[in-house]
């Protein structure tokens, strides 16, 4: 469904984001992007829906190569492209309701939604939506009234109201705290399954990739060096991702406290999870 | 490992170091002490030179401080009766002129707005459209209205065309400037929903700079207000026509009730506009 061939993304500064990428993600399929800061992960997404240019290579969508596109088409193509941001990105003067709608802006002509009247059918999958991430009784709030877990719902309603096939999602949990992390990613997780979408997740906490995703790609200075099941990723794969670190660190701490004196190869267990839940 | 590593066990360290400087100060601006001392020593000297060049002529000032005494005591006994048909009819064409010239100037502005600002309109539109703003920036209103004056002749229409020029290089520029910075992320958002071009501007962008926009409006309309009475000097209709008629015939307390009616209405106009834009917040 989504194939990427050789991409490549040099910035003008002349600094290469992306090297060569091929990556290919199946109808349904939930992959987690991990690598450290400015290996080019937000770079590929946004390439993918082209809020960046690739500077060459191609990424085929539904049989387009996105790549090649114009005005006109792009936007068709980015109206089956739901994207979720890191700082949730709702426009903040705007009440819950027309952040969710606007969703449909590709969809409805200029009057109707320049004058809020948006066909009932869409109104109503708003609300459906809304009661989906738990936000029913909030649609006619401003989006800066809300908490930061709360605009990530409005996100997140606004994506999916597009009917899209691929979720794009940046860092969606970075500005929130554990908790509520684990409530987006498992809200994200969910719905892809519900509505078989494909979804990238670009995301810092390796923890919660392995949680929620049925497969991890590693981007290190813009190649992809790890791609496999969450299961597979070891230290030894950690460090090749993220360069060298002492992955065992979360561990020697609890034995030195004295509760468990055996050092767990596994960098991060279903115990850690635990602990930071 | 071409990356450095650092655990997190060995990062921190105890030891001292031995050559830590004691005191601090921020560093300087200008780095070159030379260039910095100069350029105050230039700028003291050059204003030094500039007052010892001015010219004062005490003995006229003395007979002028008659003159502005009357001025002053025209303020202690305003006349508002006297001419107050000439004054109320100033008045009502000065906020006739005051207000259509900002109709007109905002609905021009909006379009010239958006094409200044880089970050929406392609580089041809955008130098086109500062080039608008650049022109009406650079001339004073006064000059304007004199040309104004001199072809749509004395009256109102010269004084409204002159206002709705001058609103254009004002409210264009503001307006351009708070959309080059709006929250990119939230534009970007809605863009990434494959919104039309139209549609995008609607939901991504004009909501971000509402705010600013009723802001500058009503600024610009005391604006408006003040500079017709200015206008009206130079034979462009409104208050400013009364005015000038005043101080022609030296009725220095007729002149008086005239400005105390600007101050007021100013007064006013500045009241409720910020009421006005404390709601809209």
């Amino acid at each position: 469904m989504l194939e990427i061939k050789q991409l490549v993304k040099k910035y003008r500064t002349g600094d290469l984001a992306i090297n060569g990428v091929d990556l290919k993600v199946d109808k349904g399929q939930v992959m987690a992007l991990i690598g450290p800061s400015g290996a080019g992960k937000s770079t590929l997404i946004r390439c993918v829906n082209r809020l960046e240019a690739p500077t060459s290579g191609e990424i085929w969508f539904n049989g387009e190569n996105i790549v090649k596109l114009r005005s006109g088409k792009l936007r068709k193509a980015r109206r089956n492209m739901g994207m979720i941001f890191q700082e949730y990105a709702l426009v903040e003067r705007l009440t819950v309701m027309e952040n969710v709608l606007s969703g449909r802006l590709g969809y409805v002509g200029f009057w109707r939604s320049y004058l809020r009247k948006f066909p009932q059918t869409d109104v109503k999958e708003a609300f459906r939506l809304l009661e989906k991430v738990g936000l029913e009784k909030m649609f006619n709030k401003r989006a800066d009234e809300l908490s930061g877990g709360q605009r990530q719902r409005v996100g997140i309603a606004r994506a999916l109201i597009q009917n899209p096939d691929i979720l794009l999602v940046d860092e969606p949990t970075a500005s929130l705290d554990p908790k509520t992390s684990r409530q987006i990613m498992r809200l994200i997780t969910e719905l892809c399954e519900e509505q078989q979408l494909a979804a990238i997740i670009n995301i810092h906490d390796v923890a919660l990739a392995q949680m929620f995703s049925e497969r991890i790609v590693g981007l290190r200075e813009g190649s992809i060096v790890y791609d496999g099941s969450p299961d597979d990723l070891k230290p030894d794969v950690l460090t090749e991702i993220y360069g060298e670190e002492d992955w065992t660190a979360v561990r020697i701490r609890k034995a030195k406290k004295g509760q468990d004196s055996e050092v767990d190869e596994e960098p991060v267990s279903e115990e850690h999870m635990a602990e930071l839940m | 490992m071409s990356i450095e590593a650092t655990s997190p066990n060995s990062g921190v360290s105890g030891k001292q170091s031995a050559a830590l400087p004691e005191s601090w100060s921020r560093p300087p601006f200008i780095k070159n002490h030379l260039l910095r001392w100069g350029l105050l020593l230039g700028v003291v000297l050059y204003l030094y030179l500039s007052i010892g060049s001015l010219e004062v002529n005490w003995t006229r000032i003395y007979e002028g401080l008659d003159r502005g005494a009357k001025f002053v005591f025209g303020f202690m006994n305003p006349n508002f009766a006297g001419r107050w048909n000439d004054i109320s009819e100033g008045i009502i064409e000065s906020l006739v002129m005051t207000v259509t010239s900002t109709v007109i100037g905002i609905a021009i502005s909006i379009p010239i707005g958006f094409g200044a600002a880089s970050n929406l309109a392609p580089l041809p539109i955008y130098l086109f459209c500062r080039g608008i703003i650049a022109l009406s920036r650079s001339f004073q209103e006064i000059i304007v209205a004199i040309l104004f004056v001199a072809i749509f002749g004395f009256g109102p229409l010269a004084g409204v065309l002159t206002l709705s020029f001058a609103t254009i290089g004002f409210l264009s520029k503001l307006l351009a400037e708070d959309i080059e910075s709006i929250d990119k992320s939230q534009a970007e958002a809605v863009k990434a929903t494959g919104s039309p071009w139209w549609q995008w501007i609607n939901y991504g962008v004009q909501p971000q700079i509402m705010p600013r926009l009723i802001g500058l409006s009503l600024y610009r309309l005391d604006i408006n207000f003040r500079e017709s009475a200015v206008v009206g000097l130079v034979g462009a209709g409104g208050i400013g026509a009364t005015l000038n008629t005043a101080f022609d015939r030296y009725e220095y307390d007729t002149a008086a009730a005239i400005l105390i009616l600007i101050i007021g209405i100013v007064m006013l106009s500045e009241y409720i506009s910020g009421y006005i834009r404390a709601g809209v917040q």
